[in-house]
């Protein structure tokens, strides 16, 4: 009954192509190897340089990208996989390509498959118009038009000046940006980046971009109201309050990482912070099994890259080159992770953003649980039985990374398909080979 | 962004620039309720990203299509279960 899946059986599979996926498969192809890679999004580019298919690629992704189009391998994009299982000395992926069933068969498996915001649940945070602090990037990226809007931009971490700084370039007006992590931690972070004149440099045109915003350290939104949509928004810094009218309110905590992939395909992980372990050849618990980027620990772009060199080497049996190469390129990591770790210091959360939910407010958007129907579940799997919260579309990856930040709830277990498929794309079957 | 391309949203017909996707085209024609949810709530776009499903739409009679990550074709049919503005 089911439809007939295309098989693609390269040397390498990649799941994710954001900065580290990208970098896997071009080492991987450069290396000789077959690739395919699969990305769920509309072109290649991940989170931090999304755009348009057709359209024009951020300045800085462009090499890569360059690079990725002459390596010969074959890029599938809107195609997320929803399943993986072992088959032999193979991993079958099962990824959703137009509607349609993409199986693809390989040895070797490069996961890169990224990092999504944190929300943390707030009295009007479901209202339309509350979105996250990437997403406004991502909506200009995608093409809305932000010109005229009123905005507050609030949460945690360098991203919220990005954001207000896109916002402001394209046409809308940045009322406020609320930044939980106190103005010392903000300092501490910012005499660190000296270190880094290009990191320097670019953290100085975000301020000038968005200017004329005042950018708050210790403040954060506690509740946003309106009638069917954001109207108006309540900050505070726990002694004095704000309210401030807009029609727009991004709001982001930080990111988590999408890990449901590896979970799936069996690969150990760490939990304090979130990540695949891996070791110092970017290889999981799992042989041929490697991981790059954000689900090795929130680090950015740069520690994504290298860790993908790395990786796609890795996968295609070409690791080291020479030592000499190695090791530049694991220095390259080194240094990127550490700085890494100094953001998520920097920009821990405070206790009180924990607690702005109240008992009425909805903590699982899918199936609208509210905080009070959650007080008593001692887990995220007690927490779904009871409640249904994780039980749909999202399959908890709004509701559990909250649950998971506001109580300290370990990960619930990972079951196919990963994104809702239809019956029939299930149900496929290979043309016999 | 290319030529226009005309979808119809919930039975009316509007044309929006070609190439973009289909969360920015609501967010164009004024469409800020994208779904309502099980207790009656209007719900709009939160990830943009893919992860939230929040933007969930149906596109050409299927369901559960992100519709921050469908590019809008002309001749595409959406149908949003929001209230529109």
């Amino acid at each position: 009954m089911g439809e007939v899946a295309e098989t693609l059986q390269p040397d390498v599979a990649v799941v994710g192509g954001g900065p580290a996926g990208v970098a896997a498969v071009c080492r991987a192809a450069e290396a000789g190897a077959s690739v395919v890679l699969l990305d769920e999004g509309l072109a290649p580019g991940g989170q931090i340089h999304r755009h348009l298919p057709g359209g024009k690629a951020p300045r800085k992704a462009r090499r890569w990208l360059a690079r990725l189009r002459r390596s010969g391998a074959r890029v599938v994009t809107g195609a997320p996989v929803f399943d993986a299982e072992r088959s032999g000395e193979e991993w079958l992926l099962r990824a959703l390509a137009s509607g349609r069933p993409l199986h693809v068969r390989a040895r070797r498996l490069v996961l890169a498959t990224g990092a999504r915001e944190l929300f943390l649940p707030f009295p009007g945070w479901t209202l339309p118009g509350v979105v996250g602090a990437g997403a406004a990037q991502a909506l200009l990226r995608s093409g809305a038009d932000l010109a005229g809007r009123t905005a507050v931009v609030a949460g945690s971490g360098p991203l919220l000046l990005a954001a207000a700084a896109s916002l402001a370039r394209a046409g809308a007006r940045v009322a406020y940006v609320a930044e939980q992590a106190e103005a010392s931690s903000v300092r501490r972070f910012a005499r660190v980046l000296v270190a880094s004149p290009a990191k320097l440099l670019e953290a100085g045109l975000y301020r000038l971009a968005a200017a004329p915003a005042p950018y708050r350290p210790g403040f954060w939104v506690k509740a946003a109201g309106g009638e069917g949509r954001v109207e108006r928004v309540h900050v505070t810094n726990g002694r004095r309050k704000l309210e401030i009218a807009c029609d727009l309110l991004c709001v982001g905590y930080g990111l988590v990482p999408n890990l449901e992939l590896p979970r799936l395909v069996g690969c150990g992980v760490e939990l304090s912070p979130p990540r695949v372990s891996v070791t110092g050849r970017q290889e999981t618990s799992i042989p041929g099994v490697y991981a790059a980027g954000e689900i090795c620990g929130i680090a950015g772009a740069g520690a994504a890259v290298a860790e993908g060199e790395i990786a796609g080497l890795a996968a295609a049996g070409a690791l080291p080159p020479d030592e000499a190469r190695a090791g530049r390129l694991l220095a390259a990591r080194d240094r990127a992770r550490a700085f890494g770790d100094l953001l998520a210091a920097a920009f821990s959360l405070r206790p009180e953003v924990l607690e702005l939910a109240t008992p009425g407010t909805i903590v699982c958007r899918c199936e609208d649980v509210p905080l009070s129907r959650l007080e008593t579940a001692e887990t995220l799997r007690e927490a779904k039985l009871r409640t249904r919260a994780g039980m749909g579309p999202c399959q908890g990856r709004v509701c559990g990374a909250a649950l998971s930040a506001l109580r300290g709830f370990p990960p619930d277990s990972v079951r196919p398909p990963l994104v809702p498929v239809p019956l029939e794309v299930l149900a496929a079957e290979e043309v016999p080979r | 962004m290319r030529e226009g391309v005309t979808l119809r949203v919930d039975g009316r017909s509007v044309e929006v620039p070609g190439g973009i996707t289909v969360a920015a085209a609501l967010l164009r024609i004024g469409v800020v309720a994208l779904r309502t949810s099980v207790t009656g709530e209007p719900r709009g776009v939160l990830c943009a990203m893919g992860s939230c499903f929040e933007c969930r739409v149906s596109i050409d009679g299927a369901p559960l299509q992100r519709a921050c990550l469908t590019l809008c074709r002309d001749g595409m049919e959406v149908t949003t279960d929001g209230r529109g503005g």
